[in-house]
C-alpha cells in the first residue's frame, strides 16, 4: 500500500510504485477533475501540482510521489473560488472543457511565480497546454483577469 | 697531439653537459603534474594526439543526445534532427524551466516507457542563462576551447573536467528513451578521447 497526500489528506492506495500517478488520482482516489489526454505529456490536461510544481501526473510515477504534496483542481481551492477559477468563469472560458482542470493548474504556477504576466508571458507559460476547442484568447484573457482580482485583493489589505 | 686530444675530450664532456640540460629542461616543459584529491593527473603535452582525441569527443559534443541541450538559444532541442521542443519550453535563469514547464515536470528520474514519452534523468536540465555552454553552431577549434576556459564551462578545473565525464546526465546519453539514436561511439570510448584529449593538453584543433 502506498500512501498519497493529496489535496492536504491522506490516501492509503493499493498502487505498484510504477503507476501513473493519473490513475491512481483518477481510478483509485476517485479524483476525476484531473483528465487523460494524451499519455505522453504533450498536451497537459493531466497536469496536477506536486509540491507546487505542475507535473504532468501520466508520466509521474506514484513512487515519485508517495510523501509529497499533490494538489489536483478539486484542490486547488476549498471553496471552488481561487482567483483562476472564478475568471474562467467569468470570462465563460470553456466549451467542451476538457482541458480545463490542466489549464488552471498550469496558470496557477504562473500567476504563483509571475503575478503581472504580459501576454507575452502567458502565451510562453502556457504553450504546454493545448485545446481543441481554440479557447485560447478566452485562457489568455482570464489569466489577466485573475490576476487584477488577485491585486485588487491584496490592495484592499 | 696530446693537447688536440685532450681539448677534444674537454669540448665533448662540456658540449653532452649541455644537451642533456637543454632536454632536461624541454622535458619539464613538457611535462605537468596536478594535484586533486590525492590522485596525480598527469599531464604530457602532445598536440597531435590532443588534437585527434577531441575530433572524437566532438562527434559525440555535436550529436543529438548532448548538441540538444547545449541549443544557442533559449529552447532545448528535440529529436535526432535537432528541431526546437515542441511546446517551446524555456531555459530559465537556472536553466530548470520557467512555470508549469519546468524541465522535471514531465523529464521524470529515469526514460518514461513508450515512443514520443519524456526521457528521464535524476538532473534534466540545461545550463544556466549567465552560461549557456553552447555546443550548437560551435566549430571543432572554438569548442575545445570554450570547453576549458573556466569563464565558459561552468568553472570547471582540470580535473572537475576529467570527472565530467562520469556525469550522470552526460553518462544518461547512453541510455535514450525508445526511439532514440545513441551517440556516435561507446561510452567507454567517449571516456577515453575526452580523458585523452585533456591529459595530453587539451589542444584546440586548427581553424576558427
Amino acid at each position: 500500500m502506498i500512501t498519497l497526500n493529496i489535496n492536504q489528506k491522506d490516501y492509503q492506495l493499493d498502487a505498484d510504485p510504477d503507476m501513473p500517478l493519473l490513475w491512481a488520482i483518477r481510478d483509485l482516489a476517485g479524483l476525476t477533475g484531473t483528465k487523460f489526454g494524451c499519455g505522453v505529456a504533450q498536451c497537459g490536461a493531466c497536469v496536477v501540482h506536486l509540491n507546487g510544481e505542475a507535473v504532468r501526473s501520466c508520466v509521474t510515477k506514484v513512487g515519485r510521489a508517495a510523501g509529497q504534496k499533490i494538489v489536483t483542481i478539486e484542490g486547488l481551492s476549498q471553496n471552488n473560488d481561487h482567483p483562476l477559477q472564478v475568471a474562467w468563469n467569468e470570462a465563460n472560458v470553456p466549451q467542451c472543457g476538457y482541458c480545463h482542470s490542466g489549464q488552471i493548474m498550469s496558470a496557477a504556477v504562473l500567476l504563483r511565480e509571475n503575478p503581472n504576466p504580459t501576454d507575452e508571458d502567458i502565451d510562453m507559460a502556457m504553450s504546454g497546454n493545448i485545446c481543441r476547442c481554440g479557447t485560447y484568447p478566452r485562457i489568455r484573457a482570464a489569466i489577466h483577469l485573475a490576476a487584477e482580482m488577485h491585486r485588487k485583493a491584496n490592495s484592499s489589505k | 697531439m696530446r693537447n688536440r686530444k685532450r681539448a677534444s675530450h674537454l669540448v665533448s664532456g662540456r658540449t653532452v653537459g649541455i644537451i642533456g640540460s637543454l632536454l632536461v629542461a624541454v622535458g619539464l616543459l613538457g611535462f605537468s603534474l596536478d594535484k586533486h584529491e590525492g590522485k596525480k593527473i598527469i599531464i604530457v603535452k602532445d598536440s597531435i594526439g590532443s588534437v585527434a582525441a577531441f575530433k572524437q569527443v566532438y562527434k559525440v559534443l555535436q550529436s543529438p543526445r548532448c548538441m540538444n541541450c547545449h541549443p544557442s538559444g533559449d529552447i532545448p532541442l528535440q529529436g535526432d534532427d535537432n528541431h526546437l521542443h515542441a511546446m517551446s519550453p524555456r531555459r530559465g535563469t537556472d536553466g530548470m524551466g520557467m512555470y508549469a514547464m519546468k524541465c522535471s515536470n514531465c523529464h521524470q528520474p529515469t526514460n518514461a516507457p513508450g515512443l514520443h514519452t519524456p526521457p528521464g534523468n535524476p538532473k534534466w536540465h540545461l545550463p544556466p542563462a549567465d552560461m549557456k555552454m553552447v555546443f550548437q553552431g560551435r566549430t571543432a577549434h572554438q569548442l575545445a576551447k570554450q570547453l576549458i576556459d573556466q569563464n565558459q564551462n561552468g568553472h570547471k578545473s582540470m580535473d572537475q573536467l576529467i570527472a565530467h565525464a562520469s556525469d550522470t546526465l552526460v553518462k544518461g546519453a547512453w541510455h535514450p528513451s525508445e526511439g532514440r539514436t545513441l551517440p556516435p561511439m561507446s561510452y567507454a570510448a567517449f571516456k577515453k578521447a575526452w580523458v585523452t584529449w585533456l591529459t595530453k593538453g587539451a589542444y584546440a584543433p586548427a581553424g576558427k
